[in-house]
């Protein structure tokens, strides 16, 4: 009989496990041991030891310079493979691009069913009952799979990782890919980075971000420089971002990334729901708005009516002042 | 002749404001709002843009716009056919009013089988009402064929797909062979709107109602059930920064943000 956990593992461009996994690991040390953690990738045998010591009892590498750049057409197949042998009651992956594109295939190929973009988990009776936001954060939803094995893939930063003991111990199985180039229908051509400069938008403890209201792309200097003093990073609304005053990368909501910082300044942002999306488990959010009805207020521990130019610049000027006055 | 079928689903308007979107918990259902229509959902509709690109360039493309659900669902196929597409599919049939997202799959994909040949089929990336993204990918699975997800740009040549995808920090070029399945994002940019000439156009287009009869597929199994909805509580008190001048609400705002340790 199905049971336990199997968590698909996902490593960051730089090699490291990324933060996702833990989180993961923490879920399914809740819900149902023991926890497999399926590790895919070239070059990633090292990191099993460290998923043990999240929590794992179970880590099988497959190690392969074909894993190299995800693509669905060479993970699915191993995937499926995996979940197969170990016969998971749940399993977990992150809501990631790769959660994202892998989660829906790989359901379909077991015959069941995934809950996408799921924020926590509860068991009900023997079943894994699973809340995700919808029509674009307005509402929640609770769902439960009828079939085995039950898929979630989860938010970044909705649940707490799983605690690091490095004396923990795993059995570490590793397998060959079992896949080869005639398996993969599609190639990548080219891949290329958006600006990657200052604090990365997941890490800042502090996010500065514009929307609309700001009026034009030039809106966002005066944005940058505030970031720059509260040694935070620069986050966009989905509208600017798609009008081009923004990079895309910096993209914040349910489209773009999921953030959470200790504060989150919003500048000439209405609220969006699809915006709040990624900012939902913010607890200090500070909103500068010339409509005193923006939706955004709301949500908003402090709020800031008036013109954001004369706010922000002065604001800038005080904040620079308190740090230096330590 | 290239073949491009389309997928379009009508969705509860997703600027409602929050004060007017209502859930019927009991039901599981959002309520329509008041005076304020369905619309196509966005990403579909950037995927009927993503066709027309595509036709613009190879005029000799045919777009077929294919929909699954009630009477209402017929708006966002002649929203479709009036921004250019050639004809349309709509599938009403009340045994399946409530398809989850599998069941969806299936109809469309056996749909999808009756209008061969075809060479790419564009989804959103996912509807703006559940969000889940499931239903493009899941046809992929079921017919067999590549699948690329999350575009911003497709070019589509001789049996080939070359589509730009949306990565975190990034893009990547993928390229497949066609047929293909491609969904499509946001960055792919605004769907244009029609002109009231087009709207007059499509008026004349065929829009052919099938039921899962004239598919010859029974009502699928379910494989998800939805336990509940409802809307979240916000319990936030919202302190307002009051000042005479932007500068004095400016330095208050840093003062308080100073005294609850937050810079």
């Amino acid at each position: 009989m199905a049971s336990g956990t199997l968590v698909i593992g996902e490593v960051t461009e730089g090699g490291k496990l990324n933060p996702v996994v833990p989180e993961l690991i923490g879920i399914g040390s809740r819900l149902g041991v023991p926890v497999t953690v399926a590790l895919l990738g070239s070059g990633v045998e090292g990191l099993a030891q460290e998923a043990a010591a999240f929590g794992a009892s179970k880590v099988i590498v497959v190690d392969d310079a074909i894993l190299k750049e995800y693509q669905g057409d060479s993970y699915v197949p191993i995937a499926v493979r995996i979940a197969r042998e170990v016969d998971p009651a749940v399993i977990l992956m992150g809501q990631t691009m790769m959660g994202r594109d892998m989660a829906p295939r790989l359901a379909q190929r077991l015959g069941t069913a995934v809950a996408m973009d799921c924020v926590s988990f509860e068991i009900q009776g023997d079943k894994l009952l699973a809340e995700r936001p919808c029509y674009g954060g307005s509402a929640r939803a609770r769902y439960t799979i009828n079939g085995t094995p039950q898929i979630a893939t989860v938010r970044a930063k909705a649940q707490e990782p799983a605690e690091r003991d490095d004396s923990r111990q795993a059995e570490i199985v590793k397998q060959p890919a079992g896949v080869g180039e005639g398996d993969v229908r599609t190639r990548i051509v080219e891949r290329r980075k958006e600006k990657a400069e200052g604090v990365r938008l997941e890490d800042a403890k502090v996010v500065v971000s514009g929307g609309r209201g700001l009026g034009g792309p030039e809106g966002f200097k005066p944005l940058e420089e505030l970031a720059e003093v509260l040694g935070g990073a620069v986050g966009a609304s989905r509208a600017v971002c798609d009008l081009g005053w923004y990079p895309v990368a910096n993209q914040v909501g349910l489209t773009g990334k999921v953030v959470t910082p200790d504060l989150y300044i919003a500048v000439g942002i209405s609220g969006a729901s699809q915006h709040m999306a990624g900012i939902s488990s913010v607890k200090n959010i500070v909103a500068i708005n010339k409509d005193g009805d923006a939706s955004i207020f709301k949500s908003s521990r402090f709020a800031v009516v008036g013109d954001w130019k004369e706010i922000v610049a002065a604001f800038t000027e005080k904040v620079r002042q308190l740090k230096a006055s330590g | 002749m290239p073949h491009i079928i389309c997928l379009a689903k009508q969705v509860p308007d997703p600027e409602t404001p929050a004060s007017q979107f209502r859930v019927d918990e009991a039901a599981k259902k959002v309520l329509p709002a008041p005076g304020i229509q369905p619309v196509p959902s966005q990403f579909d509709t950037i995927g009927v843009e993503a066709a027309l690109r595509i036709k613009d360039k190879q005029p000799d493309t045919v777009i077929t716009i294919l929909s699954l659900g009630p009477d209402s669902f017929r708006d966002t196929i002649k929203h479709c056919l009036a921004m250019g597409a050639d004809e349309g599919v709509h599938i009403n049939d009340p045994a399946v009013n409530d398809a989850d997202h599998w069941a969806t799959a299936e109809i469309l994909a056996a749909a999808i089988k009756k209008l061969e040949p075809f060479d790419l089929i564009i989804a959103g990336r996912q509807a703006v009402d559940w969000d889940m993204g499931i239903v493009g990918s899941t046809i992929a699975e079921i017919l067999g064929i590549p699948v690329v997800t999350i575009a911003k740009d497709i070019q589509h040549n001789d049996g080939r797909v070359t589509v730009e995808r949306v990565l975190l920090d990034g893009f990547e070029t993928v390229e497949a062979p066609t047929p293909a399945v491609v969904t499509v994002s946001n960055e792919l940019g605004e769907p244009r709107y029609p002109q009231l000439r087009q709207i007059m156009l499509a008026a004349k287009k065929e829009v052919k109602p099938w039921t899962l009869g004239d598919i010859g597929i029974a009502a699928p199994d379910k494989r998800i059930t939805l336990e509940a909805l409802f809307v979240p509580e916000t319990k936030v008190e919202t302190e307002f920064i009051e000042g005479d001048t932007p500068q004095e609400k400016a330095e208050k705002l840093a003062t308080r943000l100073r005294e609850a340790k937050l810079i």
